[in-house]
């Protein structure tokens, strides 16, 4: 069974659509790729999914549960949510951000249950961080910064990840290790909501791509069923060349 | 561990300060005299100073000090900046715009209490705007506009009822009263100002994990399970109580709020809820320092404590303003 499905879902921003009857599913065990250019309503979807911006229409469910009926702590067990990267406003360490994962069951930093300790130790296994945890989050990189904001969504224990843009700015070391990462936890049997904008990055990793062109999800299916050139050029107005999972965008149309 | 330490270090050192404020002053007081006092023993004079006058005084100094700091630590968590602190919501300016109207018509001769309770009222009409527009908007910026839209109105207020002073008693009334000072407290007034300050920091501090997880950013904190419209509220509603309860007892004394948390911050990890006790005690701490010094000071007119805390934290301010600057871009 789906753990996150929307039915018919618009999002409206005064009388701008900017999400339009949206049919989306994530399931455990599925890494999903939503793709489009910017402003296709990307971040509107999934913000309207969890239940954090206001619905025009349409449903949206977590786990059974009506998502806007959700209290943000039981939405917090349900899903770990990364929006796009902010920057933290002050320079704690980095076992204390991690922490602040654990916030939905009560946990606060230096103030950990032996369950939430443990599951924060396992998130800095898991995102390599153990080095790390009594660094400063200011004097960290921006990939290092990019695995701690990954290591407190892991350390949450929810079933589902919703991540936006996880990978943005980062060089291409640390957007494959951030991949490998979600993929991890997707074969452990977590399901994984991610936006890209590295097409290839998507075509390598996802079980599943969901397009979306202003504010309509247009395709939704396995990179081999979805990923052609011509939907290259409808979406996103470029000549690619396509051959299996490998992309190579050749310019502009 | 480490806060443990700072704490009880906090501790020991403002009931030092507390205790070193009844012993000075123009009637020295040796220890042994003072202790005696403290049981209810010793003379009569003796009684008076420390009883009437130095403890009322130091207590309202700490506790002044105290509500600005856990106010400024918990504001500055919440709008993530540390440049934040009760006046940048407009809760002091409005306190003290309340406080000032109600000199100017004479309403404070009517009952010593009238003044106070303007304070209070001042701060707890700021502080419902700024909660009801916590509720309809998202943005932290939006708030701060509004804070200095309030501060800007209540200064502009204030100097127009100044201008308008009907006699030159209730001017320097109200420029007294404008300074901050804790000259001349008693204990009733301490009693009426001291279940505000209370509550707001009992709101504050059931409240500050919250503040925690918006180290994050909104929609982060939100996406962790924080509920951010209530954190909005309860932090703003315990800054108004605690700030307008201090603005009652003090007026209104300035920077205390910004200065004290910088320093706790870094013994606490930079996490804000634990810089909440901290930073009142160190305030507290340095409200009663300062006020010791004021009176130590000999000039022929007492200075006014605002005055002293300004002088000290308005150059912080600016320094700590300048560094950010650096860092951030």
């Amino acid at each position: 069974m789906a753990d996150l499905v929307t039915r018919n879902l618009s999002v409206k921003a005064g009388k701008a659509t900017l999400v339009h009857g949206a049919h989306l599913s994530l399931a455990r065990g599925e890494l999903v790729a939503l793709l489009g250019p910017n402003g296709a309503g990307k971040t509107s979807l999934l913000r309207s999914a969890l239940g954090l911006e206001k619905r025009a229409s349409g449903e949206a469910f977590l786990s059974g549960a009506d998502s806007e009926k959700l209290s943000p702590m039981q939405r917090a067990r349900r899903v770990a949510y990364l929006p796009q990267q902010r920057p933290l406003a002050w320079p704690n360490t980095v076992r204390d951000v991690v922490a602040l994962g654990r916030f939905a069951y009560g946990a606060a930093p230096g103030r950990l249950s032996p369950d939430d300790a443990a599951a924060v130790e396992r998130a800095m296994e898991l995102c390599d961080l153990t080095a790390f945890a009594e660094r400063q989050t200011d004097t960290l990189s921006g990939g290092e910064l990019a695995r701690v904001h990954c290591a407190r969504a892991f350390a949450a224990d929810a079933p589902l990840l919703i991540a936006d843009e996880p990978v943005a700015a980062l060089d291409p070391r640390h957007q494959f290790r951030v991949m490998d990462m979600i993929r991890r936890f997707v074969d452990e049997g977590g399901g994984a909501l991610v936006v890209l904008h590295d097409i290839a990055l998507a075509a390598r990793y996802a079980t599943r791509m969901v397009w979306m062109k202003d504010g309509d999800i247009v395709a939704d299916g396995t990179p081999e069923q979805t990923l052609t050139e011509a939907r290259m050029a409808e979406i996103y107005g470029v000549r690619a060349h396509i051959d299996g999972r490998s992309v190579e965008i050749e310019g502009a149309i | 561990m480490s806060e443990r330490l700072l704490l009880s270090g906090l501790v020991a050192a403002s009931v030092l300060a507390i205790f070193a404020a009844c012993l000075l002053g123009s009637t020295p007081l040796p220890p042994e005299r003072l202790l005696a006092a403290f049981m209810g023993g010793a003379e009569m004079g003796d009684r008076l100073v420390v009883w009437q006058i130095r403890l009322p005084r130091a207590i309202a100094a700490f506790i002044t000090g105290a509500a600005l700091g856990i106010s400024g630590a918990a504001l500055q968590g919440l709008l993530r900046n540390p440049l934040a602190e009760p006046g940048v919501l407009g809760v002091s300016a409005s306190a003290s715009l309340f406080a000032t109207f109600s000199l100017y018509y004479g309403l404070a001769a009517l009952s010593p209490w009238v003044l106070p309770l303007a304070a209070i009222a001042g701060a707890l009409a700021a502080t419902a705007l700024i909660a009801l527009a916590a509720i309809r908007t998202r943005s932290v910026v939006t708030l701060i506009l509004i804070g200095v839209g309030l501060s800007n109105f209540s200064g502009a207020a204030m100097s127009l009822l100044m201008n308008l002073a009907p006699n030159p008693f209730s001017l320097s009334d109200m420029i007294n009263w404008m300074l901050g000072s804790v000259a001349n407290r008693s204990f009733q007034e301490v009693g009426l100002a001291a279940p505000f300050i209370v509550a707001g920091s009992a709101i504050l501090l059931m409240s500050r994990r919250g503040l925690s997880a918006l180290t994050l950013g909104e929609e982060a904190a939100t996406g962790v399970g924080l509920n951010l419209r209530n954190q909005r509220i309860l932090t703003v509603l315990g800054a108004g109580l605690a700030t307008g309860g201090s603005v009652a007892l003090a007026g209104a004394i300035g920077f205390v709020g910004i200065v004290a948390p910088h320093i706790i911050r870094p013994f606490v990890k930079h996490d804000p809820a634990r810089s909440l006790i901290p930073s009142a005690l160190l305030a507290g701490l340095f409200l009663v320092l300062a006020d010791i010094g004021v009176r130590l000071l000999p000039t022929s007119n007492e200075l006014k404590l605002g005055v002293v805390a300004s002088l000290i934290g308005a150059p912080a301010f600016v320094w700590i303003a300048m560094r950010r600057r650096a860092l951030n871009g």
